[in-house]
């Protein structure tokens, strides 16, 4: 089956993805895969969804030539794809905008998401203030600690924030909470789910609203390489920023697709949150895909020094284009990261999110064995203000 | 050979009352207490047991289940366990059915097949695994159908009509109807409601029917008896394991109350 008519009927890439919810949540899903059946072709909806991506989010975000980085590392020429720019500052917000339409279409009051960089929780905050919702944002008690800057921008959008005590206190916790909460309201109330994870249809929603950024990058790469990218690197948690970017690029196949998760404390200590590089397929929040388990089966603790990367599971259509070898997926510790957050900042004067600086330590790696005449273009998903207080605490400085 | 479960509901239905099925965490507090708290129960007058396998990741529980699973994993409770456990229950009770009540991973860490030779090792009576709704279950109706374990499914109030009657078709044991929308523990029960859910269910099976997810209490359980033929009660019992103290004697009280408000 070709990608581009990839899920299936059933909700699956392949053998993952589809629908392992409880059964009241069924037919709630049921009835969101046929309203956005619908509403995806439907003229109205994508007008506003295109003019809200350029007015409130400020989209195109451009393809930036980092000259003195590709000189520094010696190698292929460096593109940054600038989501970093965006409203709210990530790539998040691409979904949201699209999410939010959905919901009011749908004639939801109510919204709930989860959040674990805080990220998604403020892009979630700013859709719903700006039409006039009601927002809850779950967040892990661990995550409200390490983002607390993003915690209190949530509350001044007028959004409550629910902190989660249970299980490791952080985003798949939060996913859980927001389930129970979807279940227990889910007659008013709307679930934007932030990444391409979750049962279906989420998957599939969340990559088609962040499928801009490729497609963007499709038409950039004309005038700014003047050929297609040799390469696409981006970080990968749930996967949405990286799915957004290889998606319109699937079934070009002279482009590498290079997914980087985060390597923790090293792959070999078990300590870090690379599913695809070190785990095994199993199932949770609705989805089959790669799972950090035990033998058990009983979903073990992750680690990242970035919140947004730290869950145990990834976007079902990356553990399918993982298995069919379509993209690849590397790794990037700790140490990399934050090595690669000073070197860009210092570099390019852009400050990337600890998320996104996972993508850019694998960039440092491999740009200087590729040659001059080839080009990578890496997602800048995020930027990296509200990462200031972990990198300073990490150094030893108070603020 | 005949279901246990199917035998205990014509049983309970000829003596004209309604079958107690209760929930408790396998491992939780520890395995020789749950041994034995599943011992009490069954003396007070619970019908069939629901024992849930602890996962990290209890979705559809409320907070009163998902500390019992954590208390248990805790304790280094497994699906393993769980087959252990009850193989040392059998020992004495050959008779009370028993079903595995969890989430897909943790039953998919065994695989459906070797699940199936654990089941018939321990004499289980059937599952239900709360993540897996009649599209995703092939491997493990497969297989259970084999060896004669049932397996009860969920209905929801939110299930429509001909969706209900294609989950009945699958369904085998009992047909579990959700009372209300929510988690486990969740207290706003509408006793109209589910009376009329439940007789519509009533055209599209002849299966038992048992409703849970709000019972906590007699009065609750006795809102619902008249239309069904079972009430499962859990985060009540959950709580009170996790209270601690005396938890067999609590158990117990707690059991024969609820065993009364039925017969």
């Amino acid at each position: 089956m070709s990608e581009e008519l990839m899920p299936d009927k059933n909700g699956r890439f392949g053998i993952y993805g589809g629908r392992y919810v409880a059964e009241t949540l069924v037919p709630a899903l049921e009835e969101l895969s046929e309203q956005y059946e619908l509403i995806k072709k439907d003229d109205k909806f994508l007008k506003e969804f295109k003019a809200d991506l350029k007015d409130y989010v400020g989209r195109p975000s451009p393809l930036y030539f980092a000259k003195r980085w590709t000189e520094l590392l010696g190698g292929a020429k460096i593109y940054l794809k600038r989501e970093d720019l965006n409203h709210t500052g990530a790539h998040k917000i691409n979904n949201t905008v699209g999410q939010i339409l959905l919901a009011k279409h749908m004639g939801k009051k109510r919204i709930i998401a989860e959040t674990g960089a805080g990220q998604h929780g403020v892009a979630t905050a700013s859709v719903a203030a700006r039409h006039g919702l009601e927002c809850i944002v779950f967040m892990g008690e661990e995550d409200i600690q390490r983002q607390s800057l993003n915690v209190f921008r949530i509350k001044l959008l007028g959004a409550k924030v629910v902190g989660v005590n249970s299980g490791t206190s952080t985003l798949k916790d939060a996913m859980n909470e927001a389930m129970r909460d979807w279940v227990t309201n889910v007659d008013d109330t709307y679930y934007i789910i932030g990444s391409v994870a979750g049962p279906h249809p989420y998957p599939q929603i969340v990559r088609d609203f962040n499928a801009v950024v490729g497609e963007e990058v499709l038409e950039q790469s004309k005038a700014v390489i003047g050929k297609d990218p040799d390469m696409l690197v981006a970080c990968v948690g749930g996967g949405s920023n990286a799915m957004g970017l290889f998606y319109p690029f699937i079934e070009k196949k002279n482009v590498r697709l290079v997914g980087v998760e985060a390597g923790g404390l090293g792959l070999s200590t078990g300590k870090h949150a690379a599913p695809l590089n070190d785990g095994k397929e199993g199932v949770l929040h609705g989805m089959r895909t790669y799972l950090m388990q035990d033998d058990a089966g009983q979903v073990i603790e992750t680690h990242s020094v970035s919140a947004g990367l730290d869950y145990p599971g990834v976007g079902p259509e990356h553990a399918w284009l993982k298995d069919i070898g379509r993209a690849e997926y590397e790794s990037a510790d700790d140490e990399e990261a934050l090595d690669a957050f000073k070197e860009l900042t210092r570099v390019e004067g852009i400050m990337p999110a600890l998320e996104t600086a996972h993508g850019i330590a694998y960039v440092k790696k491999i740009a200087p064995t590729m040659s001059e005449d080839q080009s990578i273009v890496v997602n800048v998903s995020g930027r990296g203000d509200k990462d200031i207080n972990t990198v300073a605490s990490i150094e030893g400085i108070e603020l | 050979m005949t279901s246990k479960i199917k035998e205990v509901f014509s049983n309970i239905k000829a003596e004209n009352r309604k079958a107690l099925i209760t929930y408790i965490v396998s491992g939780d507090p520890d395995t020789e207490t749950t041994i034995e708290i599943m011992n009490s129960m069954v003396q007070q007058g619970t019908d069939i047991i629901e024992l849930g396998i602890p996962f990290s990741d209890p979705m559809a529980e409320g907070i009163s289940i998902q500390k019992g699973h954590e208390r248990a994993l805790e304790k280094g409770a497994s699906l393993s366990g769980a087959f252990e456990l009850l193989k040392k229950f059998r020992v004495n009770d050959e008779k009370t059915p028993i079903v595995f009540m969890g989430y897909m991973n943790t039953f998919e860490s065994l695989g459906a097949n070797k699940f199936m030779q654990e089941a018939v090792k321990a004499s289980l009576d059937g599952i239900l695994i709360v993540d897996m709704p009649p599209e995703e279950s092939s491997n493990f109706s497969i297989e259970a159908e084999k060896v004669g374990v049932d397996i009860i499914r969920l209905i929801a109030p939110t299930t429509s009509s001909s969706r209900a009657k294609k989950i009945c078709s699958q369904c085998s044991g009992y047909v579990y109807y959700i009372s209300v929308k929510g988690i486990t523990g969740a207290s706003n029960i509408n006793a109209e409601e589910v009376k009329a859910r439940v007789s519509e269910l009533r055209s599209h099976t002849d299966l038992p029917i048992a409703i849970g997810f709000g019972i906590k209490d007699s009065s609750s359980a006795s809102s619902v008896k008249d239309v069904a033929d079972g009430v499962v009660v859990g985060s009540v019992f959950v709580d009170l394991i996790g209270e601690g103290g005396n938890i067999i004697e609590k158990v117990e009280s707690k059991t024969k109350e609820l065993s009364e408000v039925l017969s």
